[in-house]
């Protein structure tokens, strides 16, 4: 079974449109996104529709929790005050446009998403499944503090996002971490794309004459139209900060969280 | 409270809580571990420090490379997400460069330094060891003040000029270190000393500076500086309603010392904080009796990185 994976939206509607015909053109025959819908790009209604129209089922990230609630902000847990202030005026746009209806749709999603494909239990969080808004950074999380969520959560196959930057671990017995990347931004690395991630599940006879479930796991590097992005980001009046890393790939704001070798790859 | 915990932190001279009650809180899960690895051993005698680490104070002793080998193997099981190596002046530790490079081969690690006594084939080679590594290697570089004559009187006499040198070690390196300072100043002032010393760090060739301001800690030397903490300031069982207790280091913290497993890297001169030799003998509640336990609930996670803050 192939299944596609989508990160953080960031209101990244056109991203969304591209990966779900990306993924559909791929074989995907299930889609699902790991939450944070809102943040950072234009117009944040036009993300629902597609996910209603596709059926993708979305694990409720720590922005749809706020906004589905009616918080103040977005519970990124930033701690540098020059994050906190484009963090704060992404928020406020994000939730004065979008609709009481989609913001009760998100107030009713879950925080984790589970099931079971050949024999492997699959886990969908945002963050971490023991904490919506923990970032799990590769260089910052040891594989045996992965091991530890596998074996707490009982599950074979953990997918995250809430970073922003997509990576995998191999654990124990065959299980598996991935962080999917996200559509929202790009990956801070100079390119304009954006990622998501695709896993193919089934079995494979192994000598003992037992199927044993088999796991594979690609990042998809997308192109969208990141230039009417742009465009209808200025167009709404948002940060000039926010347009430049959509055009460069290079992210501009709320890098305090980063870990050393993470924000050293980039180039602020 | 266990009924020795309790009499272990009337310990604590500068008075309990005055209702004798006070909330305790268990170790959810060991996220980070310390390693106090230079003791209490320090080439500076900064007149803030909480655990008075001074060139003459050996209350707390080196640790060796098998000790930290011992350790790091010990903590697997516990799924511990990442290292801290503090002191002290870590780098005084004649094995502090083969520790790193060891810590770096079970997860990610981040040390405290005041940078004054880095030579440049250490930090080539951590950068090596850092480049080998799936995981990262932060420095944190204690300086209280964007000029001399603000950290000097502090620190000491030439310390920012020796820390800086430091600093700009790193950066030639490719490090991004995170300079940490300790708010001696007015707090409505922070603003204003974060912009200077983005300015200073620029100067010193540190163009992408990582910040963090850290409150002072009224014990050690700094409540002989100042003032200790008053018989008020301390947690009480109703501040803890509703409140996210893994704002509290002690939740998902143990330090290794030469003297067993002590609850966190602040209170280490307070008997009751030692809490054993074992990783799971440590990992019991741990009663919120003391000043410094007040500071950390007033402004949460003060030691770990930023990285890694507990957020709700």
């Amino acid at each position: 079974m192939r299944i596609a994976f989508f990160g953080g939206i960031y209101n990244n509607y056109l991203a969304l449109e591209a990966a779900i015909a990306d993924a559909h053109s791929r074989g995907a025959q299930k889609l699902y996104c790991l939450g944070d819908l809102g943040a950072f790009g234009p117009h944040p209604d036009r993300v629902f529709p597609l996910l209603y129209q596709h059926e993708i089922e979305t694990v409720q990230g720590n922005y749809d929790n706020s906004i589905g609630n009616n918080l103040q902000d977005c519970q990124c847990g930033y701690t540098d005050p020059h994050d906190n202030h484009f963090a704060q005026i992404s928020y406020d746009y994000t939730y004065a446009n979008t609709s009481p209806a989609n913001r009760d749709w998100m107030r009713s999603l879950s925080s984790e998403i589970r099931f079971e494909i050949d024999g492997l239990r699959f886990l969908l969080c945002h963050g971490s499944p023991r904490q919506t808004n923990e970032f799990l950074w590769e260089s910052a999380t040891s594989t045996a503090f992965l091991e530890r969520l596998a074996n707490d959560q009982q599950a074979d196959v953990i997918l995250g996002t809430h970073t922003g930057i997509h990576w995998q671990r191999e654990l124990s017995g065959g299980r598996r971490f991935i962080n999917v990347g996200v559509l929202g931004r790009p990956e801070n690395d100079g390119m304009t794309n954006v990622w998501y991630t695709i896993v193919d599940v089934g079995r494979q006879d192994a000598a003992s004459g037992q199927p044993t479930p088999q796991l594979s796991v690609e990042f998809v590097p997308l192109r969208y139209d990141h230039e009417r992005l742009a465009a209808e980001m200025r167009y709404e009046g948002l940060p000039d900060e926010f347009v430049e890393t959509v055009l460069t790939g290079w992210w501009t704001t709320c890098l305090e969280v980063l870990p050393g070798k993470e924000r050293r790859s980039g180039r602020f | 409270m266990s009924a020795s915990l309790e009499a272990a932190a009337t310990g604590d001279a500068q008075a309990a809580s005055p209702s004798k009650s006070c909330p305790s809180v268990p170790l959810r899960s060991l996220d980070e571990l310390w390693f106090q690895v230079a003791g209490t051993r320090c080439n500076l005698e900064c007149i803030h420090c909480f655990i008075s680490c001074s060139p003459h104070n050996d209350k707390f002793g080196f640790l060796s490379l098998d000790d930290v080998r011992r350790r790091l193997e010990e903590s697997v099981a516990f799924g511990v997400r990442e290292y801290y190596f503090t002191g002290g002046e870590p780098f005084l530790n004649p094995d502090m460069v083969p520790i790193l490079e060891l810590a770096l081969t079970y997860g990610p690690a981040t040390v405290l330094t005041n940078a004054t006594v880095l030579k440049s084939d250490w930090i080539a080679r951590l950068r090596a060891a850092e480049d080998e590594s799936l995981y990262c290697l932060e420095f944190r570089v204690s300086i209280d003040g964007p000029t001399p004559e603000l950290n000097d009187p502090i620190r000491g006499e030439r310390s920012f000029e020796r820390s800086m040198r430091g600093v700009e070690l790193l950066v030639e390196h490719g490090f991004l270190p995170i300079i940490t300072m300790t708010r001696v100043w007015d707090e409505a002032d922070d603003q204003r000393v974060l912009g200077q010393f983005r300015e200073t760090l620029r100067k010193h060739g540190c163009t992408r500076p990582r910040l963090k301001i850290l409150p002072r800690l009224q014990i050690g030397a700094e409540a002989q500086r100042t003032e200790g903490y008053g018989r008020f300031d301390r947690i009480t069982p109703e501040m803890m309603s509703d409140f996210d207790d893994r704002q509290l280091i002690c939740t998902h913290s143990r330090v290794i010392t030469d003297r067993g497993i002590a609850v966190c890297p602040i209170l280490l001169d307070e008997p009751a904080a030692l809490l054993g030799d074992a990783l799971a003998e440590s990992a019991r509640d741990f009663p919120l009796a003391f000043g410094a336990c007040f500071t950390c609930y007033q402004y949460g996670a003060i030691c770990t990185n930023p990285t890694s803050k507990s957020v709700e």
